[in-house]
């Protein structure tokens, strides 16, 4: 008796962790629900500017970046279906391909900003203040919607980076994975805003 | 307390969910490409949209998960919704 009792019984609740993490992606919902409606309603009021400013975007690396992030979060969700079935191996090569696509896609939004610095389009910049309101609101959401996301996207290679030591050094297991699915359920939700900043920003200019 | 009761998603389900959702994003840009205009816009929300409906239902595991979450997506889908409606019955109808 006094074994089970010395025996230090860890207290979890793995539905609560879930139920934590899905709130958390409300707010963000939320959020970006916000800002996504100020697109709508200036997109509203300027919509030449926005439909001229929108040509200015590259539908390839556009295109290129929505690809990587789909990839991405497949292969974060099957890192999950890899942990329960005790494949240890193929969790840590699911994540460590999630993260290279992550890293993939920030470098693709390097060299996006950087082509458009170059051509003088940046918040504020002299050009802008000449092609007038529309396309200052364009570009401002334009960097700030991506930039914000590509936040989203350095937390979540943080938070995977964790995950990963994590399952190496067996503290995330099959048995206990919650923050891992946690992780994962973050991903999906950059995966989402994503879904939408590429059609409203690339596509329907 | 924590036995896992989780459902086990194949590998190939996860691989047909993405195979989808490159298509309808490949079907988003293609619609888009060819000016139908008003039309090209409402198409390519509602790809948007159907794609975020998958990868909720089988990245984000709603469909097997407990229903409890269903319940509170949907309800933050519908505050989204009466924010955007209540928001354009001012912008709307301006001046």
């Amino acid at each position: 008796m006094t074994d089970a009792i010395a025996h230090h019984d860890e207290h979890r609740d793995d539905e609560g962790s879930k139920l934590g993490i899905w709130l958390f992606i409300f707010t963000e919902l939320l959020f970006f629900g916000g800002l996504f409606i100020t697109y709508a309603v200036y997109r509203h009021g300027n919509k030449e500017a926005f439909h001229l400013a929108g040509q200015e975007l590259d539908v390839t690396i556009g295109t290129i970046n929505t690809v990587i992030l789909l990839i991405s979060s497949m292969t974060i969700a099957m890192s999950t279906t890899a942990i329960q079935k005790k494949d240890k191996r193929a969790t840590l090569v699911l994540i460590w391909i999630t993260l290279l696509l992550a890293l993939a896609f920030l470098v693709n939004k390097y060299f996006e900003w950087s082509a458009k610095i170059d051509h003088g389009i940046w918040p504020g910049s002299p050009l802008l203040e000449e092609l007038g309101r529309g396309d200052t609101l364009f570009f401002g959401l334009y960097y700030f919607m991506t930039g914000l996301h590509a936040l989203h996207i350095i937390i979540g290679m943080v938070l995977i980076t964790v995950i990963l030591a994590r399952v190496r050094n067996n503290r995330i297991t099959h048995d206990n994975f919650q923050l891992l699915e946690n992780g994962g359920l973050y991903w999906h939700l950059v995966d989402l805003i994503w879904i939408f900043l590429f059609p409203l920003f690339y596509l329907i200019a | 307390m924590s036995e896992n009761t989780h459902h086990i998603v194949p590998y190939r389900t996860y691989g047909l969910i993405l195979l989808l959702l490159v298509t309808l994003t490949g079907i988003s840009v293609a619609v888009t490409q060819i000016e139908l205009s008003r039309w090209a816009t409402l198409a390519a929300l509602l790809l948007a949209c159907t794609k975020s409906a998958f990868v909720l239902a089988v990245f984000m595991h709603l469909k097997f998960d407990q229903r409890i979450y269903k319940f509170m997506v949907v309800f933050i889908i519908l505050v989204m919704i009466a924010l955007i409606v209540l928001t354009f019955f001012d912008y709307g109808f301006r001046r």
